[in-house]
């Protein structure tokens, strides 16, 4: 089941500059790591460990269907077939 | 070198007087490559703070999918400084994501929001680390060397 994930810029030195790339899984969490096992190092920009465990960092934004999935369940948003996954890096600062 | 139109030069102050004295922040957008700063978008700062700023991720999502589908890229991402010099903090470095940009700081402090000028720099800001660089105002961009409409340009038109 192949699912597009969208890589921002400053992200395309782990995927060899490709704007977009295949994954799979049904939920974000695993999404991530079979992006991980293809483009290695990319999880840790991604991801931190929190308190209660994995979490997406501060300054990530990921979407599933145009919805931030801080608001629909975190890394356990599920994902389907024809789901489109954006990730942006948050432009903020001081 | 940051080369950038005396219009929206001034759109950007004028955005960071109004927010005064909270910090605003912004992009100029541009065609893919161009390096040429041509569509204002001020934004919303989320953070409504003095001493933070951060798009809205709703707001961000819709920028850049916007950008992506004019073929554009934020060719300058602003904010202002409302109490300090317009220079990158070390959260601006930090969380710097677009190596390609300029980043360009502006500061409203002493009293520069209701008059006066107000300092505008622009920087590169690539793996942590900061470059200054020159900014040159010009009333109007000269013609685009690179039009969408000339022949040479058009892959289909030339091997028709």
């Amino acid at each position: 089941m192949a699912i597009e994930v969208r890589i921002p810029t400053i992200l395309r030195t782990y995927t060899d500059g490709e704007r977009a790339v295949e994954s799979s899984g049904s939920s974000v969490a695993e999404l991530i790591d079979t992006l991980e096992s293809a483009h290695p190092g990319i999880k840790d920009r991604l991801v931190e460990d929190g308190s209660d465990g994995p979490a997406v960092r501060r300054f990530v934004n990921i979407y599933v269907n145009d919805e931030d999935i801080r608001f629909t369940g975190a890394l356990e948003t599920p994902v389907t077939e024809g789901s489109t996954v954006v990730i942006l890096p948050a432009v903020a600062g001081g | 070198m940051l080369t950038i139109e005396r219009e929206i030069h001034d759109a950007i102050v004028a955005h960071a007087r109004r927010d005064h004295p909270d910090e605003a922040c912004g992009v100029v957008a541009g065609a893919f490559g161009s390096d040429r700063p041509s569509r204002f978008v001020p934004m919303v700062n989320a953070a409504m703070s003095p001493t933070f700023y951060e798009f809205d991720s709703g707001d961000l999502l819709r920028l850049y999918r916007e950008m992506d589908d004019r073929d554009e890229e934020p060719v300058v991402i602003y904010h202002s400084h409302t109490a300090t010099e317009a220079y990158p903090s070390r959260t601006d470095t930090n969380l710097a994501s677009e190596p390609n940009a300029h980043y360009v700081l502006v500061s409203t402090r002493d009293g520069a929001h209701e008059s006066g000028p107000v300092d505008f720099r622009s920087y590169r800001i690539v793996d942590g680390e900061v470059t200054e660089e020159e900014v040159t105002i010009v009333e109007r961009y000269p013609d685009a060397p690179i039009d969408s409409t000339a022949p040479s340009t058009d892959p289909k038109r030339e091997s028709a």
